[in-house]
């Protein structure tokens, strides 16, 4: 259990509990179960004080929570018959971008998603979560595929966002990502987005540019980080509680903006405590996201999301 | 080039580098350092004329040179909420919106405007890096979606100056949500069979560049103008990898497929002009058909004699 720096009193009484318990698996005289039970209590009365009311920083330490589900997981446990599809056709497999074919609820559909990796060996393999050009291109190219074999398409967005690389950037990421987005405004096919983890700028929107958008409970969708902001604006990026603030990056917020559709509640002490909880509750979303756009022409599902995007933000937070 | 720049300029430079220079009508060159008179300088439409720098022009002045006789119609913006979120950094985000507007004179970061370039007519938007960076919040999509809508509804091609920063901060996620609102509005012209030709210019960066400006039917960039996601600071910072000389900077993009033309700011407008009627399946331009742009002057001030040296008359 990675704890975060706001958990160390929780980590404190846990690892409290776990001693005396251990303790007493060595001595069998030892009756620790009446004092590891009150502790038991005290944690999770402080779990349920800590993740009541969590800051805009702290959610954003609890959606870059290590040990979150990420897309791979969500993909395991949710669709069958998954058969990645890789590949930009031009120049690359990017391995931040997990996408293929899949069964959800038996329909066939396209699903995409960036995944961040879980020890540093895949963490590097997958770029941090964060995409280059080849990876939207890839989503472009599985979303062209969706339209014309009429597939739902569900995106898992988790990045930290785009990659600031040389090749990147030679290799035109802002086209990519432009493309991205366009193409998530053009299919003619259901396109369901949930963030999981981290939306981050300009790579989270190439793929959540979409027709219903949820977001996990301390999920977060920025345009730019905390720390970035925070060394701009303010000049200092040990700002970023403010800038957090600042920015109304929580899915609480962004509902209250008509950004984000739909919340999807997380265990309490986040996605981390219990993982397959919160993949069954995105399941969940995304099958009665599905449903609600069931049996919409391609056409009309066009117009929807177009205006749904140009009508965003024109009610400020009383939207 | 003429006797003026080669000659007469070098020597007024070395004058007046020991001397405090009247500031008002005189404009340094960042690039080559060469003192240049306002005057002069907005004739050459804010291109230093001795190194070809192009420096920052306003909206303003570049519609006046590029449209027939300097007439355009201004569109008007629908106005957003303003500070949707609340946002406070270190000021307020409505206190910097103010100051902004002062310093510019212009009411925010884009001004869109209908009128006749070489006789077609054209919408055109212009975003503004003085104001705030250029950079892309609710105002400039708002923008955006307008000219797009004007240029539906009258048929016309749009051509668009993009300079920009990127998104605004303080609209936060709403800054973002005009990366998907833009493309719509690139979408309705797409599929009205429009014309949307991207002129961009120093600097285009961030979130601005992976949107509208970089989903041009055509994509022209003035010399050496910084196109990029993320900028050479971040990238060196982060991923603290070394970048070749010339890296995002428009010949660099051309170089990379990015881009289909590098142009001039002098030439522009007749390269538009060329582009548009091919596009739109017009005759070719007719020199003397088509009206000359006015000279742009900003300022009406009279140039200062220097000291030793008679001013210099424009050539
Ligand atoms: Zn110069």
């Amino acid at each position: 259990m990675n704890y975060l720096d706001f958990e160390k009193p929780l980590a404190e009484i846990e690892g409290k509990a776990e001693e005396l318990r251990a303790l007493a698996r060595r001595n069998e005289e030892m009756d620790v179960e009446a004092e590891a039970k009150a502790l038991d209590k005290k944690a999770s009365d402080l779990l349920v004080d800590l993740y009541r009311d969590l800051s805009p920083w702290r959610k954003c330490q609890v959606a870059r929570h290590p040990d979150r589900p990420h897309c791979r997981d969500y993909i395991e446990a949710l669709f069958t018959e998954y058969t990645p599809l890789a590949g930009d056709r031009n120049f690359a497999d990017d391995h931040a971008v997990m996408g293929g074919l899949a069964r959800f609820d038996d329909t066939p559909v396209v699903v995409i998603g960036h995944e961040k990796g879980h020890d540093t060996k895949t963490r590097i393999e997958r770029n941090f979560g964060m995409a280059r050009p080849e990876g939207y291109r890839k989503a472009v190219r599985l979303m062209d595929l969706a339209d014309r074999f009429n597939l739902p398409v569900v995106t898992l967005v988790d990045t930290p966002g785009a990659y600031p690389g040389k090749g990147a950037e030679e290799r035109g990421q802002s086209e990519a990502i432009a493309r991205s987005t366009e193409k998530c405004l053009q299919i003619r096919v259901p396109l369901i987005s949930v963030i999981i983890g981290e939306g981050g700028s300009g790579g989270a929107v190439a793929f959540a540019t979409a027709d219903r958008l949820a977001m996990l409970e301390h999920s977060i969708y920025s345009v730019i980080s905390p720390e970035g902001c925070a060394s701009i604006l303010w000049k200092d990026a040990e700002k970023m509680r403010e800038a957090a603030e600042a920015l109304r990056l929580t899915a609480q917020d962004l509902k209250r903006l008509g950004v984000a559709d739909h919340i999807i509640k997380e265990p309490m002490g986040g996605a981390q405590r219990d993982r397959d909880a919160t993949i069954a509750a995105v399941g969940k979303a995304i099958g009665a996201l599905l449903a609600e756009m069931d049996g919409q022409s391609g056409k009309t599902l066009v117009k929807a999301r177009r205006k749904k995007y140009l009508d965003m933000g024109s009610k400020g937070l009383a939207a | 080039m003429n006797w003026i720049t080669n000659y007469v300029r070098p020597r007024i430079n070395s004058i007046f580098s020991r001397r405090e220079m009247p500031e008002n009508l005189w404009t340094k060159c960042d690039e080559c350092g060469t003192m240049l008179f306002h005057r002069e300088l907005a004739e050459n439409l804010n291109v230093c004329t001795n190194c070809d720098h192009h420096m920052a022009i306003r909206p303003r002045d570049r519609f006046t040179a590029l449209f027939d006789n300097g007439i355009f119609s201004e569109i008007e913006v629908p106005k957003p909420l303003s500070d949707p979120l609340h946002f406070r950094d270190q000021k307020r985000y409505p206190d910097r919106m103010k100051a902004a507007q002062r310093s510019t004179g212009e009411a925010e970061a884009m001004l869109i405007a209908e009128g006749e370039v070489g006789r077609s007519r054209i919408v055109a938007a212009a975003q503004d890096f003085s104001f705030m960076g250029g950079s892309m919040g609710m105002y400039v999509g708002n923008a955006i979606v307008a000219a797009a809508e004007r240029a539906v509804k009258r048929k016309l091609p749009f051509v668009l100056f993009s300079a920009a920063g990127g998104a605004r901060m303080q609209e936060g996620i709403l800054s973002l949500m005009q990366m998907p609102r833009t493309t719509v509005a690139v979408q309705m012209l797409r599929e009205a069979g429009l014309p949307y030709i991207v002129v961009l210019t120093h600097p285009t960066t961030g979130g601005v560049t992976a949107s509208y400006a970089m989903l041009g039917d055509i994509h022209i960039a003035e010399p050496n103008a910084l196109i990029c996601f993320a900028g050479p600071r971040v990238i060196e910072q982060t991923i603290r990898e070394t970048l070749p000389e010339g890296f995002q900077r428009s010949e660099y993009l051309l170089d990379h497929g990015m881009l289909d033309r590098v142009t001039h700011r002098g030439k522009m407008r007749d390269e538009l002009i060329t582009i548009i009627r091919l596009l739109t399946g017009q005759p070719p331009a007719v020199r003397g058909d088509l009206p000359a742009p006015e000279p742009i002057v900003s300022e009406p001030d009279a140039p200062v004699a220097p000291p030793t040296a008679e001013a210099p008359k424009t050539s």
